[in-house]
């Protein structure tokens, strides 16, 4: 097995074997959409317009909560000095741990978003789009966060600073998002959007990775 | 200031090129605007072990994380094989196995599973549980990490430098929190790697019996090597 492999395989059991982050990141998620229809009140029609909104923006917060841990947990063992002295790059030590950060809340969240949807009175017609976007919004919020734990890892309050780091950043990724689940909802094709969306992503994952390195390199000396 | 290492020298005959050394000529460390050490020169041929000892915070551990490039150099330069290092070059990394004082270890998964992850990152072939009962935790290797008393931590610290054969070591207090055997087996494994070729630099509270090994010790007043 290739290093990559062994690193993405070790962090995807890592995270299963520590389940329970994986279900505090879905049902934050859930309990998080859920306070909506309690704050604004019995207006199924006003609902069913900002949900999918709803869906993104919480995708985007319970995605923020396992960031703080992508790195640190490798930082405090001394598994990051083993990584950086190994042979695989540290750019692809980053892709690898992106990835696995990606898989293990970004399709767990794709999952409960429908779920999150029923809740929300989402339109039937919007769910292959939300969820079609929330793939690429997924794999940018990952990048993204990524980049955010690189910078903030060995700070004091890490979590706070990651966030506010990273939800800036996370802005033009919510907007071409809505952007094509908006289209779909006037009727109008989403395509657009969507291979922006796409161009966002092909762009962080080749200077994503570059960008996690430095930033592990800066914390090393 | 003043009271860090100076001007300290540990030389042995020289080496031809492309032969396994390791040279430090005049290096420096500096932390948080605090110089560790400076003029810190010495060199190691094949077969050949450096003790690093002084007090805590004189430097050891910095000095191991310079030599495995985790750290930069403050001043001076190093050569192994003759040529000198740029900052992580591949080919050095290869070369070397570290040894921190973390052991790298994840509670979560199984003793085995931990092996077996820096055996696949670094392209292992070797018999794990060969590995597994030469470092003496054969009978805890279905156990998960966190499960694993320190002594045994270190003693998967050490396994880990039997994955692959590299010829420079550079270990941080191999033997804390080892028990007699463990202290033993962690000198032999040393001894053993210095037979065959290997270099070691090793830092120790206790005094440890290494042959061919020479003594380096950093801390307050910079005092000359033995």
């Amino acid at each position: 097995m290739t290093g990559f492999a062994a690193l993405l395989r070790r962090d995807l059991r890592l995270s299963l074997r520590q389940g329970i982050d994986l279900l505090a990141v879905v049902l934050f998620f859930l309990a998080a959409g859920i306070l909506f229809p309690f704050a604004l009140g019995p207006e199924p029609e006003l609902l069913g317009r900002i949900a999918a909104g709803i869906v993104m923006t919480m995708a985007a917060l319970a995605s923020l909560l396992s960031l703080d841990r992508l790195f640190a947990a490798d930082f405090e063992d001394g598994s990051l000095d083993g990584l950086v002295l190994s042979p695989l790059a540290l750019e692809l030590v980053a892709l690898a741990k992106v990835l696995a950060h990606w898989l293990s809340t970004g399709l767990p969240l794709l999952l409960a978003a429908p779920v999150l949807g029923l809740l929300l009175n989402l339109p039937a017609d919007l769910y292959p789009i939300l969820l079609l976007t929330l793939l690429a919004v997924t794999l940018a919020l990952s990048l993204l966060g990524g980049l955010g734990a690189g910078l903030t890892l060995g700070a004091r309050r890490g979590g706070i600073l990651l966030a506010f780091i990273v939800l800036p950043l996370f802005v033009p990724v919510l907007i071409l998002g809505m952007g094509a689940v908006t289209a779909v909802a006037l009727g109008e094709s989403p395509m657009a959007a969507l291979e922006l969306l796409l161009a966002l992503d092909l762009g962080l994952l080749a200077v994503g990775p570059w960008g996690i390195a430095a930033a592990l390199r800066q914390l090393l000396r | 200031m003043g009271d860090e290492t100076r001007g300290t020298q540990v030389t042995s005959s020289d080496a031809g090129p492309g032969a396994v050394a390791l040279a430090a000529n005049a290096i420096a460390c500096q932390r948080s605007e605090r110089w560790l050490f400076r003029d810190l020169s010495f060199s190691l041929a094949a077969g050949e072990a450096l003790l690093l000892r002084g007090p805590n915070g004189s430097g050891k551990s910095s000095l191991l994380r310079l030599l495995a490039g985790l750290l930069p150099l403050a001043a001076g330069n190093l050569r192994w094989r003759g040529r000198e290092l740029g900052t992580g070059a591949p080919e050095y990394r290869a070369e070397l196995a570290y040894l921190g004082h973390l052991d790298a270890l994840k509670p979560q998964l199984l003793l085995r599973e931990n092996l077996q992850f820096w055996a696949d990152l670094l392209g292992s072939t070797a018999d794990l549980d060969e590995i597994v009962e030469r470092v003496g935790l054969a009978h805890c290797a279905d156990l998960p990490g966190q499960h694993l008393s320190a002594g045994q931590r270190r003693r998967f610290g050490l396994a880990r430098l039997l994955l692959k054969p590299a010829p420079l070591w550079l270990l941080d207090e191999p033997t804390t929190a080892l028990d007699a055997a463990g202290q033993e087996l962690s000198l032999d494994l040393i001894d053993r790697h210095l037979a065959g070729g290997g270099i070691a630099v090793v830092s120790s509270h206790e005094p440890i019996a290494i042959a061919r090994s020479r003594t380096l010790t950093l801390g307050a007043g910079g005092r000359n090597p033995s």
